[in-house]
């Protein structure tokens, strides 16, 4: 049976890559039983592959361009707020300028990390990987599709981030469907308003849809990467509805939101962002509670597409 | 060990042939990194005239040692060591910084001989260790060196790829220290004092050898006794002058980033001669 945890998904993709090809390496900062760093560090024969940096992200990443330069495949894995975020300079400096081929992985990312709170939830990660020339953005929907984005990344060039959730749901991604960067996947066709998501958002768009079966007739789309974005594909799937939904766990600021309507900025089409409304998240019990906190439910997507649809 | 008059000889006048160049690159009335350059003009002589193992002929030779310039700031010296080596025209030198030209102020990958993109203080030795430790999982004897500036010791990831450099026992890796004391604003010693540096690298679990990093001699000693050294990554703490061969630029911090006027890039080229 397929995985339904991302992070086990690519601790177990990066096992099986890493018997294919003996230039990948797994970096890790401390945290590699949470990024499933581990499972490279415990397999037998990849003892030396997995190279635990200690808790220093900025060293991890610089170290990941050095090894990436002398011919390795580097994934460097912590959690996203970390990895991404207090590397960030090391990444547009030591990375992405000469597109050296290091792959980053966001891991825990959004608020799926929901317990340890504001500090540890990334509703910013997209934005500020996506602004950076030369790197490209990756939030797989589910653990299937996590599996065919790593798969993808260690097969080819250039500086790449993936996003990952900490928790584990059930896949709405076929196993063994392929990854195109770039192009946006139509899940369910839909004449009256379209919904992009990504993410675990994806699985409530798809559920947002069913609910509003007979009322409104809603497209949905996976955007699985946020860049590189065909535009013309947006374009192509927003214009023939009366306007455009899009959801994410991050920020309505930069994301897959912002992408979307630099997309759509020379079009007639009105855009609604469902997401994080310029705040940080918060401790929370549970995975759902944080969601439904910061507005991130089935409902609030059947809200904005009704809004949408009554324009 | 013994080094020949001759070798030594030749060496110094390439470290004044470098910094020439550097005065020349940068011309008259464009600000440039001077001081900083003189002070690292020696070591850098060394390097690429002497110890690594390197063909300008096929930069990306597989077997060559790496040289990063993670005080990226002196640009100007690493283009004119690559180009007195044959990576591309000497004449090129004075195009840097163009726009779009594959000169630009800091190291930019792309370059011919260029590594990695530094210059972004801190991050250089990191990038090293990443190459060291790649080297080191293919069984390879090729060496890494990282050229530090003292300033840059302010950064704190220089800090981190000292111990995690010094944990994974990296003996392919020689960071060498241009300790000239003095950053772009004023003495070291007046801001973030580093002192002691050696004790402070030794502490991080390196193997670490002073020296004069103008006497050339012990400037080849200390590379040649870092290669042989096992079980440690080398720190190399070359006390230096900035703006070194330069009477009125020697040791002033106005020099660290500055454009001459006429008569002061005359005279430089003239004391350089």
């Amino acid at each position: 049976m397929a995985e339904t945890n991302q992070r086990t998904a690519y601790g177990k993709t990066l096992v099986e890559l890493c018997h294919q090809n003996k230039d990948i390496v797994v970096l890790d900062a401390d945290l590699c039983a949470s990024t499933m760093g581990k499972l490279v560090e415990v397999e037998p024969g990849l003892e030396d592959r997995h190279i635990e940096m200690g808790i220093a992200e900025a060293n991890m990443l610089s170290t990941a361009g050095g090894l990436a330069r002398v011919g390795k495949i580097p994934f460097a894995s912590s959690f996203a707020v970390f990895s991404a975020g207090r590397a960030y300079d090391q990444i547009r400096q030591s990375i992405s300028i000469g597109k050296l081929n290091v792959k980053i992985c966001g891991s825990s990312a959004g608020c799926s990390d929901f317990g340890d709170g504001a500090t540890h939830q990334s509703i910013d990660d997209i934005a500020y990987m996506r602004v950076i020339p030369n790197m490209s953005v990756f939030v797989p929907a589910d653990a299937n599709e996590a599996v065919a984005v790593v798969k993808y990344m260690a097969a080819n060039p250039g500086p790449m981030y993936i996003r990952l959730n900490r928790n584990a749901y059930d896949n709405v991604i076929p196993e063994g469907a392929e990854f195109v960067p770039g192009e946006p996947v139509v899940m369910k066709e839909g004449t009256d308003v379209t919904v992009f998501a990504c993410g675990i958002m994806l699985t409530k768009a798809l559920e947002a849809a069913k609910a509003l079966e007979g009322k409104i007739s809603v497209r949905v789309v996976n955007v699985p990467s946020i860049k590189p974005l065909n535009r013309e594909s947006v374009i192509r799937l927003a214009s023939d509805v009366k306007g455009v939904v899009t959801a994410e766990e991050h920020s309505v600021i930069g994301g897959l939101g912002g992408a979307i309507a630099e997309a759509l900025r020379l079009e007639k089409v009105p855009v609604e962002f469902v997401g994080v409304e310029d705040q940080f998240g918060s401790s929370a019990h549970s995975y759902d509670d944080i969601l439904n906190y910061l507005g991130l439910t089935t409902d609030h997507i059947v809200k904005a597409v009704e809004e949408i649809y009554s324009l | 060990m013994a080094y020949s008059e001759e070798l030594i000889k030749s060496l110094e006048e390439k470290g004044q042939l470098l910094r020439r160049d550097c005065i020349k690159c940068i011309g008259v009335g464009v600000a440039g990194h001077v001081g900083g350059s003189c002070s690292s003009a020696d070591l850098v002589a060394a390097l690429y005239f002497h110890k690594m193992k390197i063909d300008p002929k096929n930069p990306e030779w597989d077997e060559r040692d790496y040289f990063l310039l993670s005080k990226g700031h002196v640009a100007i010296l690493q283009y004119a060591a690559l180009a007195e080596r044959g990576y591309f025209p000497v004449e090129d030198l004075p195009r840097c910084k163009e726009i779009g030209f594959y000169l630009q102020g800091h190291p930019h990958l792309g370059t011919p001989g260029i590594e990695a993109g530094t210059g972004s203080l801190g991050q250089g030795l990191s990038l090293g260790a990443g190459m060291a430790i790649g080297l080191k999982l293919d069984n390879k004897p090729n060496r890494v060196y990282v050229l530090v500036g003292d300033g840059e010791m302010d950064e704190g990831q220089i800090w981190e790829a000292a111990m995690s450099s010094g944990a994974k026992k990296l003996d392919n890796l020689c960071a060498i220290i241009d300790n000239n004391g003095l950053q772009a604003m004023g003495r070291i010693a007046d801001r973030l004092p580093s002192e002691p540096i050696a004790d402070k690298w030794r502490s991080f679990g390196w193997n670490v050898i002073e020296i004069d990093g103008h006497n050339m001699e012990q400037i080849l000693t200390a590379l040649d006794e870092a290669e042989q050294f096992k079980g440690k990554p080398t720190a190399i703490v070359a006390h230096t002058v900035k703006g070194k061969g330069i009477s009125f630029a020697e040791n002033q911090v106005g020099f660290h980033n500055r454009a001459l006027t006429q008569e002061e890039y005359d005279k430089a080229l003239e004391e350089l001669a």
